[in-house]
């Protein structure tokens, strides 16, 4: 698969968290070429919660023209999405997806490294809230 | 309308008063800023307080440095500070209020009372849609809407800004009290089910507090 890949951005409130799940999904998805994957964890002096300049910097570093596919996982790291969102403050092209953080993230990678497009790679991402465990 | 209210002339909205309204609003999240995480650790993440603190202390900061010529920019600029700045649901939230109301009041150098309570209520309405939320959730919207339906009650009525602006206060105050017994639906608090019941919102507290800055950058005594 050549050409451009959609961007994956993980937020959420613990920089740990986004680290590792975004390390997790790339270690699923790998096997080809992976999509550019983006954590976004925390506030930028390392705290608990949610930084909008982390966020934009991650989007931006992903988005490769293919668009940019952002997965929250609480309260205002999907507000603060949200928000910028409506303020049009991320680039063209990028889209909050509705889904389960970690099921979510690791869809959505492989998804994007397949090579879908924006709209597959979030649709699988919001899939992934029907995968039943027991 | 009340003789405080009727011997108090109503000043202009310039950027004066939205500059007055955010000093005002920043020192007493300041004074506040316990009492929030005080609230907001009954049914929250004890961090509102603080976050509320660091938001508007950044906001009021950026705001010095930068010169705006308008109410509209004034608004819009906080807000976008509040985003970048506060770190918890508050900031998308309240940014979200400020920067809508903000843009709804264009670039007229001075606004009426009634171009402000139009402002505030898209303000309020985005937040609404931004939270999916409604009146009752035991937010930040039940002491804001109720704030600026007394305004335009009071405009209404015929009565002038610092009357309105009082009238919303008081509104704002009864509306965060109301909260007490309410079910949370929104937010962390919502996890708690029964047991959000007895506690005051914290951010419908928070959100009493700016709209009682609104009334004191227009002169009414302070509460």
């Amino acid at each position: 698969m050549t050409g451009q890949r959609v961007g994956v951005v993980l937020v959420s409130h613990s920089a740990d968290v986004a680290t590792s799940v975004a390390e997790m999904a790339r270690a699923l998805a790998a096997g080809g070429a992976t999509a550019a994957v983006a954590a976004a964890g925390g506030t930028e002096d390392g705290r608990i919660g949610t930084s909008a300049e982390l966020i934009k910097r991650a989007v931006r570093g992903v988005d490769d023209g293919a668009g940019v596919v952002v997965i929250a996982d609480l309260g205002s790291a999907v507000l603060t999405v949200k928000a910028l969102l409506e303020d049009k403050e991320l680039p063209d092209g990028t889209r909050q997806a509705d889904a389960p953080f970690l099921e979510g993230a690791v869809a959505a990678v492989v998804t994007a490294s397949a090579g879908g497009d924006a709209a597959a790679v979030a649709a699988a991402a919001e899939e992934a809230y029907a995968y039943r465990k027991t | 309308m009340n003789a405080s209210a009727s011997s108090t002339p109503d000043p202009v909205i310039d950027t004066e008063f939205v500059r007055r309204w955010l000093s005002l609003a920043t020192s007493a999240i300041e004074h506040k800023s316990g009492w929030l995480t005080e609230l907001d650790s009954a049914i929250g993440d004890a961090d509102h307080g603080i976050n509320m603190h660091r938001g508007f202390t950044a906001a009021s900061a950026a705001v010095e440095k930068e010169p705006s010529d308008t109410p509209g920019e004034i608004l819009t600029h906080v807000g976008r500070q509040l985003i970048s700045s506060v770190g918890g649901a508050a900031g998308p939230l309240y940014g979200t209020l400020l920067r809508r109301a903000g843009k709804a009041l264009g670039d007229q150098p001075t606004v009426s009372a009634e171009e402000l309570r139009v402002a505030l209520r898209s303000g309020i309405d985005a937040v609404a849609q931004l939270g999916r939320s409604e009146r009752g959730d035991k937010t930040m919207l039940d002491s804001l809407y109720p704030a600026v339906e007394a305004m335009g009650l009071a405009l209404g009525s015929g009565s002038g800004l610092v009357a309105a602006l009082t009238a919303a206060r008081t509104a704002a105050d009864e509306g965060a009290a109301a909260t007490v017994p309410m079910l949370a639906r929104k937010g962390r608090a919502s996890y708690l089910g029964e047991r959000s019941i007895g506690h005051q919102d914290p951010g419908a507290t928070s959100a009493a507090l700016l709209i009682a800055a609104f009334a004191e950058a227009a002169g009414a005594d302070t509460a």
